[in-house]
């Protein structure tokens, strides 16, 4: 699953561990997510959408 | 990257780890030293043998606590991994060990170095592995 964290996160200006403890996970989690390594279960999509004030569906993107 | 790991339950695990550790070396220090010196007998040396076994069996409870208290669903899944590599290392290592056994081809008992011994080295190589696989060994790398 691609996302746009990264980009998001730029915008923002927020750092990978600005957007750790928005959502209340490690920098590494960021990091996993952000690169593709890890896909965040349901929660914490919902938790990242809720942090960008975005729908699930554009931030997390269809491989 | 700091040393200090940011999750709760890793700094609990890590409590407990050096306070089971610091009463295993302890209790066995006592125990090899009280069995030739003064042996115990009956259940009282049943229960001094089994004694250095308690703390370690602390561990296995504390790494699979802290598979429990971790809140961050990414940590848990490289600890996930991580304890499942080290069981399966052990499980390869003694079931080796023990047809070689079984044949004679090693010698009888393990010098110490028994079931305990290799899922602790496998759960090193466990964060190796995560390592060279997802490249984050977990939340004290």
């Amino acid at each position: 699953m691609n996302n746009r964290l990264r980009v998001l996160r730029a915008e923002r200006q927020w750092s990978q561990q600005d957007l750790a403890d928005a959502i209340g996970v490690s920098r590494q989690s960021v990091n996993a997510i952000e690169t593709g390594k890890y896909d965040p279960s349901l929660p914490l999509a919902f938790r990242i959408a809720d942090v960008f004030a975005l729908p699930i569906e554009q931030i997390f993107l269809r491989d | 990257m700091s040393a200090l790991p940011r999750s709760g339950a890793m700094r609990r695990y890590l409590v407990r780890l050096f306070v089971l550790m610091g009463a295993y070396i302890a209790i066995l220090i006592g125990a090899k030293l009280a069995f030739p010196h003064v042996p115990p007998r009956g259940v009282l040396a049943y229960a001094l043998a089994l004694a250095p076994a308690l703390p370690l069996i602390g561990v296995f409870w504390a790494v699979f606590r802290l598979l429990v208290e971790e809140r961050d669903e990414y940590l848990r899944l490289l600890l996930v991994r991580q304890t499942l590599f080290a069981t399966a290392f052990c499980l390869v290592v003694m079931t080796v060990w023990e047809w070689l056994q079984n044949f004679d081809l090693v010698p009888p008992g393990n010098g110490g170095f028994g079931t305990a011994f290799w899922w602790f080295v496998g759960l090193g190589l466990g964060g190796l592995f995560n390592k060279l696989t997802i490249g984050d060994a977990g939340d004290c790398s």
